[in-house]
C-alpha cells in the first residue's frame, strides 16, 4: 500500500473516530433536548463522513479503481442530517418541551 | 499502523453505540429517544464500512447506503408522528 494513502487514511480514520466519540459523549452528557441536538448533528455526521472517506481511500489506494458509493453515502448523510435535526427541533417544540434554565428567555435584551 | 488505528477507531465507534444506547434507555422524552435511534443508525453505518475495510471487501456498502436512505426515513415518519400524531396525514 502506498505511504502517503496510508497516512491519509489513519488520520481520516484516527478524525473519525475521535469526532463520532465526541458526537456521543455529547448527546449523553449536555443538559436539556436542544443542547444535546448538536452533538450527534454535526460532530456524528462529520466523523462517519471522515472513515467512509477512509474507506474510499482504502479502496482506491489498491489498484481496483476508484467507485463513487462511499461519496454516496456521505453526501447523502451530509444532506439528511440537518434535515433531520429541524424536523426533531420543531417536532420537540411542538411537544412543549422546557429548555434548560440558562437558555431560557431573550438573553440578548438586557 | 493502519491495523492499529482501525481498532483504535472500532473501540472508538462502538463506545460512541453504547452511549447512544445510554441514551436512547434513559431518555427523559420521546424526542431524545428518537435523536438517539438516528445517531445510533449513523454509527452504524461507521461500523458497517469500517468491517468491510478490516475485511477487504466492497460487499458491505450498499448495505450502508441501504441503512443511510432508510434510518432517514425512519427519523422522519417519527418525527412526524411526533408532531402530528399521524404520519401521511
Amino acid at each position: 500500500m502506498n505511504p502517503i494513502a496510508e497516512y491519509a487514511m489513519v488520520a481520516l480514520l484516527l478524525t473519525g473516530g475521535f469526532f463520532s466519540l465526541v458526537g456521543a459523549i455529547g448527546l449523553a452528557r449536555l443538559p436539556d433536548f436542544y443542547t444535546r441536538l448538536h452533538g450527534p448533528t454535526k460532530a456524528t455526521t462529520v466523523g462517519i463522513g471522515a472513515i467512509v472517506i477512509a474507506s474510499m481511500v482504502f479502496f482506491g489506494s489498491r489498484g481496483e479503481g476508484l467507485e463513487i458509493s462511499e461519496l454516496l453515502i456521505t453526501v447523502f448523510l451530509f444532506i439528511t442530517a440537518p434535515i433531520s435535526a429541524n424536523f426533531l427541533a420543531k417536532a420537540a417544540m411542538h411537544m412543549g418541551i422546557v429548555p434548560f434554565e440558562e437558555t431560557r428567555g431573550n438573553t440578548w435584551d438586557q | 499502523m493502519m491495523t492499529f488505528a482501525l481498532q483504535i477507531t472500532i473501540g472508538m465507534v462502538i463506545i460512541a453505540a453504547i452511549l447512544n444506547v445510554y441514551r436512547l434507555i434513559k431518555g427523559p422524552d420521546a424526542p431524545d429517544r428518537v435523536l438517539a435511534l438516528d445517531t445510533l443508525y449513523i454509527n452504524t453505518i461507521g461500523l458497517i464500512v469500517l468491517l468491510g475495510i478490516s475485511l477487504g471487501t466492497r460487499m458491505y456498502l450498499e448495505g450502508a447506503l441501504l441503512i443511510a436512505v432508510m434510518g432517514f426515513i425512519g427519523t422522519v415518519a417519527l418525527a412526524k408522528y411526533l408532531k402530528r400524531g399521524s404520519v401521511i396525514e
